[in-house]
């Protein structure tokens, strides 16, 4: 069953550059899709605009098949908490100023009223956030520390507390371990992985590394100039069908 | 180049400077000494005595008294209340309406800003001096005024301040995620933007108290701001110019006073400076 379907998207900067153009598909309940794709291509654009952060030009986008590319943020509401994002760079994902904690409470804060949580239970706020930093293998009492005091991977550890912090449906990680060392890249994916089957996730798992993308996810989509160039089943990546780019990807890594 | 630091080769300034230190516990102690003058005092500050007129100093009298017979301790410290008080009054409204202001304008952008970046600019137009001058002519000389046309002044700044911060911070992903996040306008202002742009407002409001401590004493000096017989140090050194000769004491002490305090909120503001600074560097 579709969780999101994408049609015919488009979106342009300031009307000469095309970052993402004439796109399309799907992504199915639970899996994890790949998209993978050089610098540039329009990756993190789609991300932005798959969350109605950056207003598209043509095409429509269907959440649990409901058109959501028109919704006011009033109406956008009830999907917001249902989509979160995992942005690149923990540090800037989360404010200097506040302790973790106070960070981490923020998506439970505003949509507590309409939320049935079934993994996490919220007594106080305390408890709450040292269960998800347990969910995301942290020790409870960086609770009360700021973000310079963590070390990266634990900072995107904490980002990805946060996005789960409400049980969503869908995860943009939007390259989540790009500012990660290798050991630490292998730990966060490896947990994504735990996550995404404990929590019944879908990932929209957004990178340049197919090395990552090809052990994270089910399906693989290209991406090239903005363009869909390739898709297919994770098994079948050496395939004799892939495109050319998608080889040329491959023989890089 | 930072204010303590200045040269190649000095070690950075650290955490706390004793420097900082001192220009707290000093201002602190002259807060203390203003507040406690309000309930201790031995004197009527206005209460004229032409037998006691120009006294030397003496036990009643630790400093002696003016031209009026009046006790000059007193008077000094109340004075500082009035100067102190109504700079601080004055710099409070500002924040008040400068940094709700340079919030919105920064967050908002777009229309929003460009209207209230020109109104700003409307205000930072004119010069302090000349908007008191002005308003002193329009609505009457007094202090009330004069705290007036020094809000309709500093406030600009503080807008200005805290919106250039915004503007750069609301660009980050945190702002983003919040706003992903459901969470309205004005909790984002108050819970992730406005805890950034307290360091630079302090460190301004600080560097500023001097310069508007000396705008009151210079208006009430020339006779725009505290009107007699209320004691301000710039009324009370005006007050003393004609016995300048026979006693210079009386135009000393409160002349050294507003040096002294003024000093002090210098300090404090390049000791804030650097300690702002420093935390920042921690941070990234």
């Amino acid at each position: 069953m579709s969780l999101l379907t994408v049609e015919r998207l488009k979106k342009s900067y300031q009307e000469v550059k095309t970052a993402v153009n004439n796109l399309s598909f799907e992504l199915n309940k639970g899996e994890c899709l790949g998209l993978v794709g050089e610098s540039g291509c329009g990756k993190s654009t789609l991300a932005r605009c798959l969350l109605r952060i950056e207003p598209i030009d043509s095409g429509s986008i269907y959440f649990n098949d409901e058109a959501i590319e028109k919704l006011s943020e009033r109406q956008l509401h009830p999907y917001r908490k249902k989509i979160q994002i995992v942005f690149q760079n923990p540090s800037a994902a989360l404010n200097p100023k506040l302790k973790i904690k106070d960070s981490l409470i923020d998506p439970y804060g505003q949509y507590r009223k309409e939320l049935n949580l079934n993994y996490f239970s919220y007594t106080s706020k305390d408890a709450f956030v040292k269960q998800l930093l347990e969910a995301v293998e942290l020790p409870a009492d960086l609770a009360d520390r700021y973000p310079h005091e963590l070390s990266g991977g634990q900072r995107q550890r904490v980002t990805i507390a946060r996005a789960i912090s409400i049980e969503p449906e869908l995860i943009v990680l939007d390259e989540p371990t790009a500012s990660l060392d290798v050991i630490s890249q292998g730990a966060v994916l490896t947990l994504l992985t735990e996550l995404r089957e404990t929590l019944n996730l879908s990932y929209l798992f957004i990178s340049h590394d197919l090395a990552a993308v090809s052990q994270m996810s089910q399906r693989i989509i290209v991406m090239k100039e903005g363009k869909l160039v390739d898709q297919f089943n994770r098994n079948h990546l050496f395939s004799e069908e892939r495109h050319p780019y998608t080889k040329e990807l491959i023989s890089i890594f | 180049m930072k204010g303590l630091s200045v040269g190649i080769g000095l070690p950075k300034v650290k955490k706390h400077s004793w420097q900082g230190i001192m220009a707290i516990i000093c201002v602190v102690f002259v807060f203390v000494v203003a507040i406690y003058a309000f309930f201790y005092l031995r004197h009527d500050p206005t209460l004229t005595n032409l037998d006691h007129r120009l006294q030397d100093m003496s036990l009643q009298h630790p400093l002696g008294t003016d031209q009026l017979g009046r006790d000059v301790l007193t008077r000094l410290l109340l004075g500082g209340q009035q100067t102190i008080g109504y700079s601080l009054l004055a710099l409070i409204v500002a924040l008040i309406i400068g940094i709700p202001f340079g919030l919105i304008s920064g967050y908002k952008r777009g229309l929003v800003d460009r209207i209230f970046m020109r109104i700003a600019d409307g205000f930072l137009a004119f010069p302090d001096t000349i908007v008191a001058i002005v308003l002193s002519g329009l609505l009457g000389p007094g202090i009330g005024n004069l705290v007036l046309a020094i809000v309709m002044v500093k406030w600009v700044n503080y807008a200005r301040l805290v919106r250039s911060t915004v503007l750069s911070e609301s660009q980050k992903d945190y702002v983003l995620i919040a706003r992903i996040n459901g969470l309205p306008s004005s909790k984002i202002m108050r819970k992730h933007l406005f805890p950034h742009i307290m360091g630079h407002v302090f460190v301004l409001a600080s560097l500023d108290l001097g310069k508007i401590i000396l705008l009151i004493s210079a208006f009430s000096y020339i006779g725009l701001g505290a009107q007699p017989p209320v004691p301000e140090w710039g009324a009370m050194l005006n007050d003393s110019r004609p016995y300048f000769q026979s006693r210079p004491e009386l135009m000393i002490y409160p002349g050294l006073a507003i040096m002294v305090v003024v000093l002090l909120t210098n300090m404090l503001g390049d000791y804030l400076r650097d300690h702002f600074d420093v935390k920042k560097e921690v941070q990234q």
